[in-house]
């Protein structure tokens, strides 16, 4: 067998994908080409730059080669044909649809979606124009009822938020063919090293690279990836295949092929709204991917940890985890989280509102924070902070009760996170006591 | 584990007509591409790929009967009238054509058939083979060498290539 035809496994390709040693000074670890733009060689150069025809680079809101090594080892590690990095996973999101869709057209997306994806959605659908429906991302016959002759594409995550949901990924892969459609998978939370999406037939894959990808909570991105099997030229979408007027008439799909949605994503959409990731926040996402499966092997053990020291507990009603057994999505955890069903999941207290106030406060190694992901093991009470609007029964239709702890296990050592949560349970049960000495 | 580290659209049947080492080998070695159906459009695939290819230091024979001259070379109306050694026959024409090009191109001496993205045609390749051509098929010259010599990864592009020597791109 040729050296090129070695297939190089995950670990490997999550530190060296995208990334060659310097070639001008030797450098090996990844420079941070801080710079907003690049010397041409002379004005043909120039122009064959930004008519497309040369591969270049011209300006760091379009491109950049510390970013650029950043979605080549994203685009390695998802199996997709290449990516486009953004500023945050919210600018990835509405610049992956922006690039496919035209006012009039709509969405149909999950209803168990991240709450800032929906507030997007909802709100940049009624600006924009363009329909939205919601489904329940569990049922089959929901996905098909959804769609009407100006959907465009299918939207869901891999592992939904707070209930645990696990997507049947391949059976709204083929709901979305069968019309001509692309599937747009969120995979932050399984990370390409618990699930690649485009294995099992999504098209688009998203990801906020703020969670797993830097792994230790700082810096804000965003990455969209593309497989490069989808058939943009099916009629369905000239917005992407018909010439663009802002390249004098250029046909992106005809010319660039599989790269085609990318180069338009790239040259038109990131170009033009502007969500660039900054080189410095490439750098950072590249050494947490360096890491990623080591990283990913733990967060799941600990969180396997938490969930079954939490599932046995008094005061804990239910724990809403794909990776425990009993879990309703445990047969599609088996699918398509073999490795893990992530590190991020919500229980329910039997103290309500006033319960999860004092286990939150009484925490001391969990950081009460609106984030996921970090190496540092994180804890949200969503009825007194992200949802403390809703009243209980709103809070019930968003699926959270108003004993709902969400939490993201981090790196640190599982006895630890068990004797602070244990603490914070104890303190939940005092305000129960209280309360029925008061009544 | 799967390789996802290439994954392009497969074909199946295809896969000895897109070996990277073939592939690699070509652009190495081809000095001389003859383009058959290259446009004089700047919007069309085929200029794409002869400009760039140009620049990157290939001469460039342009293949259509309609057209005097294309990026500034004499076009030919077909590969029998090219009097000097053709290295590589990049075809822009619809895969039905091909058996025709393909013959041409044995009675030229040319070394290698090229065929572009969705152009299709294994008996196309079956006679270039017979008569002693290398073939790649459903393959973008551009695209590949982008990939194995030049600037591909600077736009995010999934290239396949992993390693830890130092080379400079052309």
């Amino acid at each position: 067998m040729s050296d090129s035809q070695h297939d190089f496994g995950f670990d490997t390709r999550a530190v060296h994908a995208g990334q060659r040693p310097e070639p001008y000074t030797g450098a090996r670890a990844v420079p941070i080409f801080q710079t907003t733009s690049y010397v041409f060689e002379d004005s043909d150069a120039a122009a064959a730059y930004f008519n497309l025809q040369e591969y270049g680079n011209t300006y760091s809101r379009i491109m950049n080669p510390t970013v650029a090594a950043f979605e080549e080892r994203v685009a390695s590690l998802e199996g997709g044909v290449g990516a486009v990095a953004f500023a945050s996973g919210l600018a990835a999101q509405a610049s992956a649809f922006f690039t496919m869709l035209e006012p009039g057209d709509h969405i149909v997306a999950s209803g168990a979606l991240y709450g800032g994806s929906v507030t997007q959605l909802k709100h940049l659908t009624r600006k924009l124009s363009l329909g939205l429906t919601f489904v329940d991302p569990d049922d089959l016959d929901a996905w098909r009822a959804a769609i009407g002759p100006k959907t465009k594409v299918l939207f869901g995550e891999t592992i939904g938020n707070p209930g645990g949901n696990v997507l049947d990924i391949e059976s709204v892969a083929a709901i979305a063919h069968e019309h001509g459609m692309p599937l747009a998978i969120d995979n932050t939370f399984a990370t390409p090293y618990l699930c690649r999406p485009i294995e099992w037939g999504a098209d688009i894959v998203i990801h906020s690279a703020t969670k797993f990808i830097g792994g230790h909570g700082t810096s804000i991105g965003g990455v969209v990836v593309e497989s490069g099997k989808f058939d943009w030229s099916n009629g369905r979408y000239p917005v992407v295949a018909d010439p663009s007027p802002a390249y004098h008439g250029l046909a992106f799909y005809e010319t660039f092929g599989m790269y085609g949605y990318l180069m338009k994503l790239r040259a038109e959409s990131l170009r033009d709204l502007g969500g660039a990731m900054s080189p410095f926040n490439a750098f950072l996402f590249l050494l947490g991917l360096e890491t990623l499966p080591l990283r990913m092997e733990r967060h799941v053990s600990n969180a396997v940890g938490v969930a079954r020291y939490l599932q046995k507990h008094p005061q804990v009603q239910r724990v809403r985890y794909a990776g425990l057994e009993d879990s309703p999505y445990h047969r599609l955890k088996q699918k398509y989280l073999p490795q893990g069903a992530g590190a991020v999941f919500s229980f329910d207290l039997a103290a309500g509102r006033a319960g999860g106030k004092a286990f939150i406060e009484t925490l001391k190694l969990w950081s009460h924070l609106a984030n996921v992901g970090d190496a540092k093991s994180l804890v949200i009470h969503p009825a007194s902070t992200t949802h403390r609007q809703l009243n209980d029964q709103e809070l019930l239709a968003a699926g959270i009760s108003s004993g709902t702890i969400r939490l993201s296990v981090g790196l640190e050592t599982l006895d630890d996170l068990i004797w602070d949560l244990e603490r914070g349970l104890q303190a939940a049960a005092k305000t129960m006591v209280t309360e029925e000495a008061r009544a | 584990m799967t390789d996802v580290c290439y994954i392009q659209p497969q074909i199946p049947g295809l896969e000895g007509y897109q070996d990277p080492d073939l592939i690699s080998g070509l652009l190495h070695n081809a000095r001389t591409i003859a383009v058959v159906g290259l446009s004089p459009n700047v919007l069309r695939p085929s200029n794409f790929v002869g400009f760039y290819l140009q620049r990157h230091g290939y001469r460039i024979v342009p293949v259509n009967p309609r057209e005097k001259e294309i990026l500034g070379e004499t076009s030919y109306p077909s590969l029998k009238e090219i009097p000097f050694q053709i290295d590589v026959v990049d075809v822009f024409r619809a895969s039905d054509a091909v058996p025709g090009i393909a013959r041409d191109a044995v009675a030229a001496g040319a070394g290698a058939l090229w065929l572009q993205f969705g152009v299709i045609s294994l008996d196309g390749a079956r006679i270039a083979e017979e008569g002693g051509m290398k073939v790649v098929i459903d393959r973008c010259m551009k695209v590949e060498h982008a990939r194995h010599l030049g600037r591909m990864h600077w736009l995010g592009f999934n290239t396949g290539n992993i390693t830890s020597q130092r080379r400079f791109d052309r």
